[in-house]
């Protein structure tokens, strides 16, 4: 095991299945020879060449639509979003080419986006967003949103071998601040099988992404009240590890969904809509939902601090639940 | 100002010969040519019935453009035929029972029902099935050549857009992807000169599509979308081009569309001379015509030709409407590939 980062490990992730199957290449914007705008990318140029690590013009649609292309030969591309953002001008290729291929042509298209998302650093309303919830609603597309180094490398490796689009959200606000262990060898994390972060009694609260730190300090804080909070973390919100949330909605009553993205028709919806409809017996309280309001992404630092979900914002959550 | 290349047509049979063709093979396309549009005219008849759901769209007009480039390509090319490119499916094999199935939504069709009209494709046959944002599949096209290039095979894609799609960003982005890699990649542009209702000089202001090639830094190259031998030659020099490195082509076949954009369309704001001066250029009358003075195409060779498709006609519908509609239970099945789904001899 070695400590790395959040985006070592995602390049750790790359690099292992670039250097495992030839079928692997790259493509973005500025991810060879200047590395990714993040450097996730650095060096790869010089290891693999410059057809498996792909300088792609500032096209989106061509680079993504021509991955599905790519992958329909037999090959397995890795598309680099230079920030999730971005995917908008994509956004027509893989919803109404990709995602639909196998359902209604029987051509499956295994292909990754990678996608640099995410606010906390003033990169205003088209540096930061989590566009999540939009693509988990196509049917055909997977989301993937790891939230430690751990999972970013074996659900990268995950992303890449599942025969399906998968848009795989690295956020990054993660990556050069969360480090941890991170096994030195291939391993895979299972798309669809929820992780949890913390055991507890009192609550539930479920998140993804960097919202799970933000989650864990608030709990810590529940802690002094004598609250006990257990954080699932979804690790992909798209499938989502239903059981997982239900369990764990069934052991504690009370149910709070945490996300960054904004509120109205964000996964936190879907999430909360399906405890009340299954697990409704089982609560002491209504579910609740902490998100972004429904905003463009501010630039300016106190702005974009009251739209990014804070721990006290969630802290104030907790308690009113404990209380209820 | 033109930019693009002006296609000449092909004379004589010896002239065809060096494009590649013996007399069977020109019975062969004129056999596709005929079978392409018989199966839209069964198409047509089987929507009066009330046997296809939705609505219909047929080629008439672009059987020599479709027929013409499915014929120069190779086995191991890829294609991503459109609306108007029955042909390409009826060259490269495709039987027309499944093409009447897929039609009438059954089970057995293509799509299975999941998908209507001409929104389909044999994988195995090294085609992509489209989708209704037109261009959409140019950058797909571009990623197989991509893939190609990348293996350092020597196989080619051929991509299809109409001269309306080629107004939307994805045509532009695909060119500019094949062109700074110099990707084996041809363009096909079906310029039938409607899209929908709209005419040409409202979806571009160059003298022609393929002048556009200039500026993604390849050549572009204008040919009668009528004359199935002057597209074959075209389609095919700029397929071997491509196979040997050179990059892409865009060809823009021009034709008219003789029918409206789909079957309730009567298209009424096409101008009647202009349907009558180019139903003398009928690509199949022309070519038809062309056969009998220069390859000796008999009165008994025409009868058995259309004497063979139409009982393949016969028999592909009869076998087509023996076909279940689907089962209802299966409509969430395939929404998602699994692991041996990409146990193909693509994927691999």
């Amino acid at each position: 095991m070695a400590e790395l980062t959040y985006l070592q490990a995602i390049s750790d992730g790359l690099r292992t299945e670039m250097r495992r199957d030839k079928r692997v290449f790259v493509i973005g914007e500025d991810v060879g020879v200047y590395g990714g705008a993040f450097k996730v990318t650095l060096g790869f140029q010089e290891e693999f060449g410059h057809w498996r690590v792909m300088d792609a013009p500032l096209a989106e649609t061509a680079i993504v639509g021509a991955c599905t292309g790519a992958a329909m030969m037999g090959l397995r591309p890795v598309a680099e979003m230079q920030f999730a953002d971005f995917i908008s001008c994509a956004w027509d290729h893989l919803v109404t080419v990709a995602a639909k291929q196998r359902y209604r042509a029987g051509t499956p298209v295994p292909i990754t986006v990678r996608l640099p998302s995410g606010g906390g650093f003033s990169g205003g309303p088209f540096h930061s967003q989590n566009p999540e919830s939009s693509f988990a609603h196509i049917p055909g597309l997977k989301c993937v949103c790891p939230a430690t180094p751990e999972d970013a490398k074996g659900l990268l490796i995950s992303a890449i071998e599942d025969p399906n689009p998968v848009l795989y959200f690295e956020h990054k606000h993660l990556y050069r601040r969360i480090k941890g262990e991170v096994p030195e060898e291939r391993y895979t994390v299972p798309l669809g099988k929820a992780r949890t972060h913390r055991e507890g009694s009192d609550i539930s609260l479920i998140t993804w992404g960097a919202m799970v730190y933000t989650a864990e300090e608030a709990a810590k804080q529940l802690d002094d009240d004598g609250v006990s909070v257990e954080i699932i973390d979804l690790r992909t919100v798209m499938p989502w590890d239903k059981t997982a949330v239900l369990e764990s909605a069934r052991k504690t009553s009370k149910v709070l969904v945490l996300h960054e993205d904004t509120r109205t028709g964000g996964f936190g919806a879907e999430i909360a809509a399906t405890v009340a409809e299954e697990a409704f017996e089982d609560l002491d309280a209504p579910v609740r939902r902490i998100a972004a309001p429904d905003t463009p992404v501010p630039f300016s630092p106190p702005l974009e601090k009251a739209f990014i979900p804070q721990v006290e914002d969630v802290t104030k959550g907790l308690r009113e639940l404990a209380e209820y | 100002m033109a930019i693009a290349r002006e296609a000449e047509p092909l004379g004589s049979l010896k002239e065809v010969r060096e494009a590649g063709l013996d007399r069977e093979d020109l019975l062969g396309v004129y056999r596709n040519m005929l079978m392409t549009r018989g199966i839209e005219e069964r198409g047509h008849i089987l929507y009066r019935q009330g046997k296809i759901p939705g609505s219909f769209y047929t080629g008439r007009g672009n059987e020599a453009g479709s027929v013409g480039v499915a014929t120069a390509m190779g086995a191991d090319d890829v294609g991503t035929p459109l609306h108007r490119d029955m042909g390409v499916h009826i060259v490269r094999g495709v039987e027309p029972w499944r093409i009447f199935a897929q039609y009438m939504g059954r089970a057995d069709g293509p799509t299975k029902g999941r998908d209507g009209n001409v929104h389909m494709a044999d994988s195995k046959l090294g085609l992509i099935a489209m989708v209704s944002h037109l261009p959409a599949m140019l950058p797909v096209a571009v990623g197989c050549a991509l893939a190609f290039r990348i293996r350092e095979e020597k196989r080619v894609a051929v991509g299809w857009f109409g001269e309306g799609a080629s107004a939307r960003g994805d045509c532009h982005e695909a060119m500019t992807l094949a062109g700074v890699r110099k990707l084996p990649m041809v363009f096909v542009c079906d310029n039938n000169q409607w899209a929908y209702s709209t005419p040409t000089h409202l979806e571009f202001a160059t003298g022609h599509v393929a002048d556009r090639a200039d500026s993604y830094g390849f050549e572009g190259v204008v040919v009668d979308g009528t004359d199935v031998l002057a597209v074959y030659r075209e389609a095919s020099r700029a397929i071997e081009k491509a196979r040997a490195g050179g990059g892409p082509t865009l060809i823009e076949s021009v034709t008219l569309r003789m029918e409206g954009h789909a079957v309730h369309d009567d298209a009424f704001y096409v101008p009647k001379e202009m349907f009558e001066k180019w139903a003398e250029n009928d690509p199949i009358e022309r070519f038809r015509t062309w056969l009998r003075e220069n390859a000796d195409l008999s009165d008994d060779e025409e009868d058995e030709i259309s004497a063979g498709i139409k009982k393949a006609l016969n028999d592909g519908l009869k076998r087509a409407e023996e076909s279940p509609l689907p089962d209802p239970s299966t409509l969430t099945e395939g929404v998602y590939a699994t692991p041996e789904d990409l146990d193909t001899p693509h994927h691999k």
